[in-house]
């Protein structure tokens, strides 16, 4: 490949018309007319776009979910032990590529921003003919990169995102999301903190302030409450505020006797750290022994935040330690080739990428509308997350969530949370009107034509 | 150096820019071009052009430009959204807009100067950016939709447009029924040329904030804001009020910066609130230095090398780097992998810092100074032209 | 009451950080007259000392075990740190203090920083504008952030205090309140305590030292000190590796509360320089008394009405006034983000040369 045929278009055009001399100018044709939906694969290989944050604070979970898409392709194409192939319910996949052909992928960096996010979709979707788009971490690129999708006519299998209001008010009919979300988070959480914690507690809410932010305290706030919690307070922390001293005195002299953290990355590393620091674990408030909740925990994060995680209670999507068949052919062939254990955000990424995979093999062809039909209402087992159902209605997958604690007694580096309770899908589950998801409309499907 | 001559080199050059964007296209696709980057080319293009115009001409360093650009975009979006489709109307009012921030800001930020300036600006522009990114994006109150940033919608009212288009779906941003994401291909010397509609408005923008630019530079009101820069106790010793050719100066650059973030939210109707950071800021600085601050086109090839090489290093991963050394032998080709591997992909913010490092110190003019060196080294001891691209310390006239 | 007391503690433990970064700043400013824009990154390349210390001290010895097998079908590895290994309990030890021990480390490592990146970078650019001096340290802030990253990752990297100094400390009793109403970290009473002696190394260094007479004779005229044969630029770049210490021992003592990762840097930058340009450039004083202002500030607007707060006819004056700031901060929300830029704003505005700048010293 040389240094200025970047372009895999580029190339391949330009090495088929070779030859042609030089070749008129023919009158400008539109692109939409001449393929049956955009970036039709022609060749013999398929490209799908790995849209991931390489730069920034989410650099690692980026790279996590890379390594997660680099062995779903290598599974793809027959390499490998074939992962979650073995186990996955549905056998349309046989290793052999998709639909015939070889799925080669494209990466971009999604700088979690939205507009670079969004150049780097573009460019593979302009640029190198991605059909696919997936990966990010974080709501706000994925909705942002989901409303691209839609807009271009290319499929968006979103990666890490927990925002309600990716499947809620900003859904689309090309973008699906395997992750779960705060509502779901909430629901999960609420029993295991009734059973641990009892019926008679003071929370104190800390939220970083932006959607995602006030989409779980939104929801903790409900089950929390359902379950008679009283709700002492609900600040607003600005996003990156870095030492969260200002913010966690008060805490102290509230009367609250739980504090629920609605931060993610460097924000919960440096609120939880702080929140310990400043001796919450070792209170006693009203009689009670104080207690912090994070609602969204991530294992890569939870390495950042050291002791301070032990015996915290929050949810997660997968881990793995996992037991079932899907999480350990996946964990075996992830460990095997990177040395250590996937992340919730590789694994999310990996399945996301087989899903549409699977998807398009099922459909006979790549067109976006029939892969659309093709997920939407699926109902499929064995990547690790117990029965699953891609609900047709908003494209949110509906799954058991894991309710997860800090390990005690880490056995190793890795070794950070221990799951305490699978909460049955049903217990998660959410009628479409939910009124924290309404306001959207998935729209149709739209081919790129 | 008459004026008859010096204004039939501006010809020459406004005629040789016209024709560079004209081409634009068909020079990239083989260097990996396609119509975003050719639109960023652009757009990055006149926002550089109207920091020069401020920071080339007065010296005034801004650090918030960023902070226009995302107003702009923000007005364009919300046109969209009450308005209709058009992208004219939308540019029009992130103009507006980005004028009256620039405007309002200007006004305090240029009671001071040197450093000090710097830090109010960066100061406004932070304060936008962290109102946007979460007080204004909260419900109730919801200007910026915050982090998600602000998107169109199916259920917008749209009051002079459609709201959704027949097939259901949102319909996209055009110039009176003339979409702009539509694509043409043609084939000539045996490539496939892509172009956007998008790309035509753009580089018709580009071309009138070009000539603009240039009237500006040539005008006596230019003259005036390099005078500003050379010697401001001077200036005001003779009794001349420097302030209001600042604040024009000011206000212009800011009101291209609004056209730039009017221009982005037609080609791709999403302002997000990342648009304002300061680093956002710190991107146009570098572009204008990098190209040559103070000389005409020198921004506009900043703009367009930093945004090539975002898009080329940032794509780059192991798959490719292999494929790419390939022809050397194993060893030497994993070697050159792992040499190369730490500036590309994840690590393209390293090759970007020492690129911009270097050029700094031994090119403060820009790559327009280093094109002038090695114009000089051709021409020897002749005495040099006078055309406007030409050394940057030096007044073009 | 005991809230406004914990809020000015958070105020100056903030203001102690912000306080150490914007001193340095300004002195490399008032002595080399260079706006260093990289001078978060020093801080930042003081928290990875002790991030670097850390790994050095628990590098572990790895031994697979062949019996027991990971999830994903390897060997385990048993993992034992070194100094452990070595030393027994005194290693353990050394471990636990890695935090204060780093401050050996990072003294000579960010003098040495400082005075490279003065000779091979800084020298070149005195005579140049500030504009470019401030894009090239700009730029080596970008670069030094990246390197970091690709080493160490971009997640933060968990410190931890030593149990001595960690807990809880009842500071009110200290104070002769009741027991129990104003306890707080002692690690961040640590913290405040080695800014206030670094502070004041500083000064005295600068006010009792011949050195640093000479050094503040030529902030206030180079030209004169040089004519009177004084290599005034050998105690300049000696200043700027004093500034760059500076800053890396507040980042190495910060880092058991903020983990550190490779943005951190970057995440002061725009900070200190508010602080020092509030508290006048090229002042020490000025930027000492800023940081501890500016970080006061930053914690009281964060105050929010608690739940329970008496009724008007039960409170205290105390209550009364925090009642009357609690009502004023629901009608500015989102001030406590914004309160450090618009403080600069004004005060630019209505005092240009800063609290306590120089009359003519970079006034416009």
């Amino acid at each position: 490949m040389s240094f200025f045929n970047l372009s895999r278009r580029g190339l391949l055009k330009g090495s088929a018309a070779l030859g042609a001399g030089l070749a008129t100018p023919t009158i400008f044709t539109s692109s939409a007319w001449a393929q049956g939906y955009l970036n039709e694969p022609t060749g013999d290989t398929v490209t799908f776009g790995f849209n991931v944050p390489q730069t920034g604070a989410y650099a690692d979970e980026g790279a996590d979910e890379l390594r997660a898409y680099e062995l779903a392709v290598e599974h793809l194409n027959g390499g490998g032990d074939g992962g979650l192939l073995q186990t996955f319910s549905s056998k349309a996949l046989t290793g052999a590529g998709v639909n015939g052909k070889k799925v080669a992928y494209v990466t971009g960096d999604t700088q979690t921003k939205s507009d670079a996010a969004r150049a780097s979709a573009k460019r593979m979707i302009e640029s190198d003919g991605a059909l696919m788009i997936t990966g990010g971490s974080s709501s706000g690129v994925a909705i942002a990169v989901q409303g691209l999708c839609q807009e271009a006519g290319v499929i968006f299998m979103a990666g890490l995102t927990h925002s309600n209001d990716t499947t809620g008010k900003d859904k689309r009919r090309n973008g699906f999301r395997h992750f779960f979300n705060t509502e779901m988070s909430g629901a999960a959480l609420g029993p295991i903190l009734e059973a641990n914690y009892g019926t008679d507690r003071k929370a104190y809410h800390l939220t970083a302030d932006y959607t995602w932010g006030w989409s779980q305290e939104g929801s903790m706030k409900t089950y929390t409450e359902a379950i008679g919690w009283e709700t002492v307070a609900a600040v607003r922390t600005p996003l990156g505020a870095g030492d969260f001293s200002q913010y966690l005195t008060p805490v102290l002299n509230s009367g609250a006797d739980t504090l629920i953290l609605n931060h993610y990355g460097r924000d919960m590393v440096n609120s939880l750290t702080q929140a310990v620091q400043f001796g919450m674990r070792d209170k006693v408030v009203n009689g009670k022994d104080f207690v912090i909740v994070v609602p969204l925990y991530s294992r890569l994060m939870a390495q950042g935040a050291g002791e301070a995680v032990k015996g915290i209670f929050g949810s997660t999507n997968w881990h793995w330690s996992l037991q079932d068949a899907g999480s350990q052919a996946f964990v075996k062939s992830f460990g095997q080739k990177y040395g250590f254990p996937p992340s919730q955000a590789a694994h999310t990424c990996y399945v996301q990428a087989m899903l549409y995979a699977d998807a398009a093999q099922r459909a006979g062809t790549f067109h976006p509308c029939a892969i659309v039909e093709a997920l939407e209402g699926y109902e499929f087992d064995g990547m690790g997350n117990g029965p699953t159902l891609y609900r047709a209605e908003d494209h949110q997958c509906f799954k058991p969530v894991l309710v997860v604690k800090g390990n005690e007694n880490p056995t190793s580096q890795y070794d950070l949370l221990e799951v305490v309770d699978v909460t049955p899908t049903e217990k998660v589950m959410y009628p479409v009107d939910h009124p924290d998801f309404q306001g959207g409309d998935l729209g149709t499907c739209n081919a790129g034509i | 150096m008459n004026a008859k001559a010096s204004s039939r080199n501006d010809l020459y050059l406004i005629l040789g820019f016209i024709v560079a964007v004209a081409l634009g296209p068909i020079i990239m696709t083989p260097f990996g071009g396609y119509p975003d980057l050719l639109q960023k080319f652009a757009i990055f293009g006149i926002f550089a052009i109207g920091f020069n115009i401020l920071f080339g001409l007065t010296g005034y360093l801004s650090f918030g430009h960023a902070a226009f650009l995302g107003a702009g975009s923000y007005a364009a979006v919300w046109c969209f959204k009450l308005v209709g489709m058009n992208v004219l109307p939308a540019i029009i009012s992130a103009m507006i807009v980005g004028g009256l921030f620039s405007a309002l800001i200007g006004f305090v930020s240029l009671r001071r100067s040197g450093i000090y300036f710097s830090i109010l600006t960066l100061a406004f522009a932070q304060m936008c950016y962290n109102l946007a990114y979460s007080v204004l994006g909260q419900p109730g109150m919801n200007l910026t939709n915050g982090e998600t940033g602000l998107q169109l919608k199916l259920d917008d009212p749209r009051y002079f447009g459609e709201s959704a288009s027949e097939s259901g779906t949102i319909p996209p941003t055009s110039m009176f029924g003339i979409e702009m994401k539509q694509i043409h291909e043609f084939d000539l010397f045996g490539m496939t040329v892509q172009v956007s509609n998008g790309y035509f408005v753009c580089a018709l923008f580009v071309i009138l904030a070009f000539y603009v630019s240039m009237r500006i530079f040539r005008s006596p009101f230019g003259m005036m804001l390099r005078a500003v820069k050379t010697n401001q106790n001077r200036m005001s010793y003779t009794g001349l009020n420097t302030r209001p050719y600042a604040l024009a100066a000011f206000v212009i650059s800011g009101m291209y910066a609004g056209l730039a973030g009017g221009l982005m939210s037609a080609m791709d109707p999403l302002a997000g609130a990342e648009r304002m950071q300061w680093t956002a800021s710190g991107e146009v600085v570098l572009m204008t230095i990098l190209g040559g601050a103070g000389t005409l086109i020198g921004p506009i090839i900043g703009a367009g090398v930093i945004k090539y090489l975002e898009n080329i290093f940032s794509s780059f991963n192991d798959q490719v780097m292999t494929g790419f050394f390939d022809f050397l032998p194993d060893w030497l080709g994993s070697a050159m992998v792992w040499i190369t591997s730490p500036f590309v992909g994840e690590g393209w913010h390293l090759t970007l810092g020492v690129i911009f490092m270097l050029i700094v110190i031994f090119l403060p003019g820009g790559l327009m100074e280093g094109f002038a060196r090695i114009g000089r080294l051709f021409r020897g001891s002749r005495k040099r032209g006078e055309g406007a691209a030409d050394a940057p310390r030096v007044p073009a006239e | 009451m005991d809230q406004i007391l914990l809020q000015i503690l958070n105020g100056l433990d903030k203001g102690s950080a912000y306080a150490l970064i914007a001193l340095g700043l300004t002195l490399i400013f008032g002595t080399l007259g260079v706006v260093n824009f990289a001078h978060g990154a020093l801080f930042m390349l003081g928290a990875f000392c002790t991030v670097s210390l850390n790994k050095l001290l628990t590098m572990e010895q790895v031994v697979l075990d062949e019996t027991r097998m990971t999830a994903w079908g390897t060997p385990m590895e048993i993992r034992t740190p070194f100094v452990e290994a070595w030393f027994g309990e005194f290693g353990t030890t050394l471990v636990e203090y890695a935090v204060p021990l780093s401050i050996l480390v990072a003294i000579p490592v960010m003098l040495l920083v400082g005075v490279t990146m003065e000779r091979g970078l800084i020298k070149h650019f005195y005579k140049r504008p500030h504009a470019e001096q401030i894009l090239v340290t700009f730029g080596l802030a970008i670069v030094l952030q990246e390197i970091i990253k690709a080493w160490f990752g971009a997640n933060p990297i968990p410190q931890s205090e030593p149990d001595a100094l960690g807990g809880m400390l009842d500071f009110g009793a200290a104070i002769g309140m009741t027991e129990g109403t104003i306890t707080y970290p002692a690690w961040r009473l640590v913290y405040f305590l080695f800014a206030g002696v670094v502070i004041t190394g500083v000064f005295c260094f600068l006010q009792f030292t011949t050195f640093g007479m000479v050094v503040r004779a030529g902030m206030a005229d180079r030209e004169t000190v040089g004519l009177l044969g004084i290599n005034i630029d050998k105690r300049f770049t000696f200043m700027f590796g004093l500034a760059a210490v500076v800053a890396g021992l507040a980042g190495v003592m910060y880092t058991p509360i903020l983990s550190p990762d490779y943005h951190l840097g970057m995440d002061f930058l725009v900070l200190s320089f508010v602080v020092v340009v509030v508290g006048g450039m090229g002042s020490l004083g000025g930027a000492v008394m800023a940081g501890f202002l500016l970080g006061i500030l930053q914690s009281f607007t964060a105050m929010k009405r608690p739940a329970i707060f008496p009724d008007a006819a039960d409170r205290t004056v105390g209550e009364d006034i925090l009642n009357v700031w609690y009502t004023i901060l629901e009608y500015l929300p989102g001030i406590d983000q914004i309160i450090i830029y618009l403080a600069a704003v004004v005060v630019l505005l209505v005092r240009p040369r800063g609290l306590m700048g120089r009359k003519g010293v970079m006034e416009t």
